[in-house]
């Protein structure tokens, strides 16, 4: 057999290959970042003032436009005063990876400037509340809605041109509406959420349940299901899989959503931190809390696609390593479930 | 050929007799001049038209016809998961229409219920119907042992091969105990080798349960193997064409389809089913590739 290609056409990709592609995934935007940061002749624009020299508006730690301050080098040197010194730099808003590695640290440990402010654990505490509420609300409502539009026509004939309709609003233009409503807390934020996740959610849903193959509905219909049966126990059951697929999705949009949210009335949360952290020119810490947003989502992501894959067993045949660990470790004979079976008995 | 074929319409004794005990029995199913109009672009098209037969108790039936004679349709509207535009369709002498556990069916395509067990889904009719958990699992393990899938009881449909999705899909549809056993050409997608088991493992059952069946096929050797009574339908519009009282003794096995009697039947169902080849002897392929002189595949 000759080693597999790396690039052939819907071929599946050794473990081992596939593990370090996911891995590279990530490392390539970094060796980027680190290569814009620590190479001084790439990109830095600017020039970071070590000793202002005789030009008199120039002072230590300054950043300054590489052409200026060039122009003011040439100038000392016609008139021979002693020539500002600098090292090329990035601009602020673009801080080397490990002043944001460090900031990933320190923005946790270090004390909000003002009294009243939050500490950045508080602010995601803030943030993740808001967002559950939210994402609760809309699905509670939403999921049986889309479920019910996606059985019966008539439902969705009612509600989908609605629907439809609102979708195209944007969420944040409902803003002033809803702190006048209900008021300046976290109320109206979780409100926005629930905007602009709802009327997605019941659109998302209602497709995935009208995809559910119509002739398990017939084969159930043939074995005495009533309407009621057809969709608590045909219809809900099929979707399923499905259905906790696109909350995955759609709790991605929510995340949208909730920096919007978070700047209406009082800002609040990690978007109130963002802010005030920008205002302080405390750009590694902007980033920090960027990353954060990104490692909660994903975190959160792989802990709902780990729990979808044991929710739904039909769904992976294979046996998984932890099950298939505890079964050894606790001598559990493995349910028959799962060894893949083509022979047929005679 | 050393003998000429007897004819289809001889039944040996025992044969014949089989036939008058079975039109004593009791007419299960009786479909009575019913027909099925489809709106179309140029007028209503008619896809079955003034269809009339009985089946009786413990009978199994095969409808055959070539494609398009609307038998797919016929078997959906028995089900009563199409309507038809006219006729009435009895079971056991009272008029019905709309699904219904009594008339029970296996498609073609499984459809077995992925998120089920083998075991659940065949417990799924006897839940509908208002059972109990206990007894449901009870009935079902019995209809489970009868298609020989003890050890699959607690499998997932995906893991099973064809042939054991169809038993499940056979086991499923009996234990909601129908009158009639609609069968929309189950083995269809099967290969031959698990659509020749299955053929007898379905006989076998067949023995073993009080249930009438409705086979719809187009596999001429399958409708003879299986049926007791075939009827023929013919295409545009569906009409029946003719119904065929199959010769071949029961038991039935794999060794009688060479018999006489078998290869009779079969030779009078092809002039039935299959169209005069004159009609195309005029096509022929474009040879788009011209093979070597002293090519040596023929």
């Amino acid at each position: 057999m000759s080693r597999p290609r790396w690039f052939s056409v819907r071929q599946e990709l050794t473990p081992k290959r596939s593990r370090f592609l996911g891995v590279l995934a990530f490392l390539l935007p970094l060796a980027l970042w680190s290569l814009f940061s620590y190479i001084p002749w790439l990109w830095h624009p600017m020039v970071k003032v070590t000793d202002p020299g005789a030009v008199d508006w120039m002072r230590s730690g300054m950043l300054i436009n590489r052409h200026d301050f060039a122009k003011e080098v040439a100038a000392a040197e016609i008139a021979h005063t002693r020539a500002p010194v600098g090292f090329r730099a990035n601009p602020i808003y673009f801080p080397a990876p490990h002043a944001v590695g460090r900031a990933l640290y320190t923005a946790f440990t270090t004390a909000p400037v003002l009294r009243g402010d939050l500490w950045l654990h508080q602010s995601l505490w803030m943030s993740i509340q808001t967002i559950f509420w939210g994402f609760t609300i809309s699905s509670i409502v939403g999921i049986p809605l889309g479920i019910l539009c996606g059985s019966f026509i008539a439902v969705s004939r009612l509600t989908e041109p609605f629907v439809d309709f609102v979708r195209y609003m944007p969420a944040p233009a409902f803003g002033a509406l809803m702190v006048a409503i209900f008021g300046i807390q976290l109320e109206p934020k979780i409100a926005i959420i629930v905007i602009g996740t709802f009327f997605q959610q019941v659109l998302v849903v209602a497709n995935t349940v009208r995809k559910v193959d119509g002739a398990l509905i017939e084969a159930a219909q043939t074995l005495g299901s009533k309407r009621r049966q057809l969709v608590l126990r045909v219809i809900v059951p099929a979707s399923l899989p499905d259905l906790y697929n696109d909350t995955r999705i759609l709790l991605g949009w929510a995340w949208t959503y909730l920096i919007v949210a978070e700047v209406v009335g009082v800002s609040s949360g990690i978007s109130f931190f963002i802010n005030q952290q920008a205002k302080y020119r405390n750009f590694d810490n902007v980033y920090a809390a960027i990353i954060i947003i990104g490692i909660l989502g994903l975190t959160i992501d792989q802990i709902l696609a780990f729990v979808g894959h044991r929710l739904f067993p039909w769904k992976n045949p294979r046996p998984s390593r932890v099950r298939a660990f505890l079964g050894k470790l606790f001598g559990i004979r493995p349910a028959s479930a799962e060894k893949p079976v083509q022979l047929l008995p005679q | 050929m050393s003998e000429p074929l007897p004819d289809y319409l001889v039944q040996a004794p025992a044969v014949a007799a089989r036939f008058a005990k079975i039109k004593e029995r009791p007419v299960v199913l009786e479909i009575d001049h019913l027909g099925r109009q489809f709106p179309g672009e140029h007028g209503p098209v008619v896809a079955l038209r003034d269809i009339s037969f009985k089946v009786h108790r413990r009978e199994l039936v095969c409808v055959i016809g070539p494609s398009g004679c609307g038998k797919s349709t016929l078997i959906r509207i028995i089900a009563g998961l199409d309507e038809p535009t006219s006729g009435r369709m009895l079971v056991d002498g009272k008029e019905t229409s709309g699904p219904c556990p009594e008339r029970g069916m296996v498609f073609q395509g499984y459809t077995l219920f992925p998120w089920l067990t083998v075991k659940k889904n065949v417990m799924f009719g006897l839940k509908m119907q208002g059972m109990d958990g206990d007894q449901a699992d009870r009935e079902a393990r019995q209809w489970i042992d009868l298609v020989g899938l003890t050890r699959f009881a607690d499998t997932y449909p995906a893991q099973l091969s064809g042939g054991m999705k169809q038993r499940t899909a056979i086991a499923r549809a009996l234990a909601a105990n129908p009158r009639v056993l609609l069968m929309d050409e189950p083995f269809g997608a099967l290969d031959a080798q698990t659509r020749a088991q299955m053929q007898s493992h379905l006989l076998e059952i067949w023995r073993n349960v009080d249930v009438t069946i409705l086979f719809i096929t187009h596999d001429l050797d399958e409708a003879i193997f299986l049926a007791d009574r075939i009827l023929v339908l013919k295409a545009h519009p569906g009409e029946v064409q003719e119904v065929i009282e199959v010769p071949v003794p029961r038991p039935r096995n794999l060794s009688q389809l060479n018999s006489p009697e078998f290869l009779a039947t079969r030779r009078r169902l092809e002039e039935l089913i299959h169209p005069r080849v004159e009609a195309h002897a005029h096509e022929h392929l474009p040879i788009i590739r011209l093979t070597q002189v002293g090519d040596d595949v023929e």
